[in-house]
């Protein structure tokens, strides 16, 4: 094959460089930048090579940050997949039950994360709001406030609140796609319902899963709106997850070589997980 | 193996029905015998599909019965009804292997292991799937997945009848071929009921014993390949199957005369009644003849097919088709047409007349 030779038709590359340039390359660069050095204001900095990061790594904080993040995101999925693919299985395939479902399912995910963060606020303050109020009714002592415990369980109730709609999207997408033969064949050969689901929804929904829980993790890991409006990150530290963290050394102390040195693990932390996860899930689709 | 019958089988996905339109089969009657090789042979939306459906037990029909060695079995669903289908589409599980693929329907049967394996194996003999017995099933070719599909069924023995919807379809045609064979060959070592849909003649002719050509949801005309070629029983038979189909031209009949383009011609019945809204006359281009005289026709055009020659003439009433030998001089311009009288046949209102 003999290609034509056309050095000027790299010009037609520069808007895309520009663009990628403007909105992820020098914002991340600037990041790289600090992560190195040491700054007083003033455009004065002093090299400090990987201070930050050897200090990041070896702190206590990010630890426990880290290891709330990874515990937050982990119940988040282990509720939200089985529970999203249990209400795709049950919604109506045909009818005018569909729209309606779809329609409703879409609901939480178009409200802003600010909104969700505020209604679940109002919604579960002890006194006043609606679940808080009636806990406390039904005799259950419930202040998201100032329990540990209650933090959680209401942040992590409002993220399944908000998200496993497009866990049950994705599924019923991902149902729908499956050709009527495989049921029918399936009631030919005598499979049982769980056979079925093992066998052939599973199986099918693989690919749409595996996007579900890559969307899921990557969101979910770097939550950050929602919970700084409900809870703040508190009671003390409880919810204070990565995103949160990170802003607040950022910007609350100002400690900006830590910060952009913690923001460079966490990207990395998040491009690791994606890329295990992912290959671990295609691995066998290369073969056939 | 059973004997399948099905009595006065009407079906309609709409609630109500109003007109024959709404209803997808209607009035079918067929006797199929144990052991046989049957064929549904009709176009798009003739219902047999439906009718296929309805015999498996995948759809309850809305009137009539369907009886599996005289017995009726209609509310039965296709698990109690003992019979396999294999789809357009192959369909195997994906994350198990081919021997498990093949061992599932008897595994969903509480059938013990060791009598599994035997019968796994003896099936994957048949269809030479022995080599790949332990890969997953998701990594063969699409004939691969529809062999699986077919071994699935053929796997357990004590099946009423084996369906294929069209098995076909999404075979290369040289593979077609060999799989076509095999199902044949398949057929004579098991000799079990095998209902075989398809829209593709060939395939019927050459599977099957007898053959049903569906038409509108209704069944036009059984019989041997042979019958549906020399003697179609309604105007459809005669041009869904052969290539070019038979040639349909209106006629009049004044007593026991059949008179076509003003000329008299002699047809292989003996006309009793003649009260029809519409009369044909219809022969196969097989049939027909170029002659000193005879239906004038003008010559349109000759296509070589290298077997045959296929002539368009135009006639008076209609243009006629004509299969002439490779080597034979075909008149240009103006020529005479002589039907062979034994392969003539009328049809009033399109079926033919007794």
């Amino acid at each position: 094959m003999n290609k034509t030779v056309n050095q000027k038709a790299w010009f037609f590359v520069i808007p895309v460089f520009v663009l990628v340039a403007f909105n992820a390359i020098i914002p991340l660069m600037t990041v790289v930048n600090y992560a190195f050095q040491e700054t007083f204001g003033n455009n004065v900095f002093m090299w400090e090579g990987t201070r930050w990061f050897k200090q990041i790594m070896l702190s206590e904080r990010f630890h426990a940050s880290l290891g709330r993040q990874f515990l937050f995101t982990f119940i988040i999925l282990f509720i939200q997949i089985p529970l999203g693919i249990a209400i795709a299985l049950t919604m109506p395939k045909e009818g005018i039950g569909v729209p309606v479902c779809l329609v409703l399912m879409s609901m939480p995910l178009l409200i802003p994360w600010n909104v969700v963060g505020a209604m679940w606020n109002i919604f579960a303050l002890p006194d006043i709001g609606f679940l808080g109020h009636s806990l406390n009714a039904l005799g259950f002592d419930y202040n998201f406030t100032q329990q540990i415990g209650d933090a959680w369980f209401t942040t992590i109730l409002m993220d399944v609140w908000h998200w496993t709609s497009l866990v049950v999207l994705l599924s019923y997408a991902g149902l729908r796609s499956i050709q009527p033969a495989y049921y029918q064949a399936a009631e030919i050969d005598g499979a049982s319902r769980w056979a079925i689901f093992t066998k052939i929804e599973l199986p099918k929904m693989k690919k749409v899963l595996t996007i579900a829980i890559l969307l899921r993790f990557m969101d979910s890991f770097m939550i950050y709106t929602e919970p700084f409006v409900l809870t703040g990150g508190g009671p003390g530290n409880a919810t204070a997850f990565l995103s949160i963290d990170l802003v607040k050394m950022a910007l609350g102390q100002f400690d900006l070589g830590p910060a952009a040195a913690m923001s460079l693990i966490y990207f990395f932390i998040v491009l690791l997980v994606c890329w295990v996860f992912y290959t671990l899930m295609m691995r066998n689709e290369e073969k056939s | 193996m059973a004997k399948v019958t099905l009595k006065g089988l009407s079906h309609s996905y709409l609630k109500t029905q109003s007109s024959d339109a709404d209803w997808a089969i209607r009035g079918v009657d067929i006797d199929w015998n144990d052991g046989g090789a049957y064929a549904l042979l009709g176009p798009s939306g003739c219902g047999k599909t439906t009718l296929l459906n309805i015999i498996s037990g995948l759809i309850t029909p809305t009137k009539g019965d369907i009886l599996f060695d005289d017995k009726v079995i209609s509310g039965l669903n296709p698990v109690e009804r003992n019979i396999a289908q294999i789809f357009q589409f192959p369909v195997i599980y994906d994350t198990m292997t081919v021997y498990d693929n093949l061992a599932f329907p008897l595994r969903n049967r509480k059938i013990p292991e060791e009598e599994i394996k035997v019968k796994v194996h003896e099936i994957a003999e048949m269809l030479e799937l022995s080599s790949t017995l332990n890969n997953r099933a998701s990594g063969l070719t699409a004939d691969g997945k529809q062999k699986i599909s077919l071994g699935r069924g053929l796997v357990r023995s004590d099946v009423n009848a084996i369906m294929f919807d069209e098995p076909l379809t999404v075979i290369d045609p040289h593979l077609k071929w060999i799989l076509r064979s095999k199902l044949k060959e398949l057929h004579q070592k098991i000799n079990r009921t095998m209902i075989y849909v398809t829209h593709d003649q060939t395939e019927a002719l050459t599977f099957a014993d007898q053959v049903v050509v569906m038409h509108e949801g209704q069944i036009v005309q059984t019989g041997t390949p042979v019958d549906l070629f020399e003697k179609p029983k309604h105007t459809f038979v005669g041009y869904f199957i052969g290539s070019p189909g038979m040639n349909v031209l209106p006629c009049q009949i004044k007593g026991n005369d059949v008179i076509v383009n003003g000329k008299k011609i002699e047809t292989h019945q003996q006309i009793k009644k003649s009260n029809f809204n519409k009369t044909e006359v219809g022969v196969r281009p097989e049939f027909i003849s170029f002659s000193n005289e005879g239906i004038p026709v003008k010559v349109l055009s000759v296509s070589n097919t290298g077997r045959h020659k296929i002539v368009d003439t135009e006639s008076e009433t209609g243009k006629i088709k004509i299969i002439a030998k490779s080597n034979e001089d075909i008149p240009s311009g103006s020529a005479f047409l002589k039907f062979k009288k034994e392969y003539t046949y009328t049809y009033g209102d399109s079926w033919i007349i007794e």
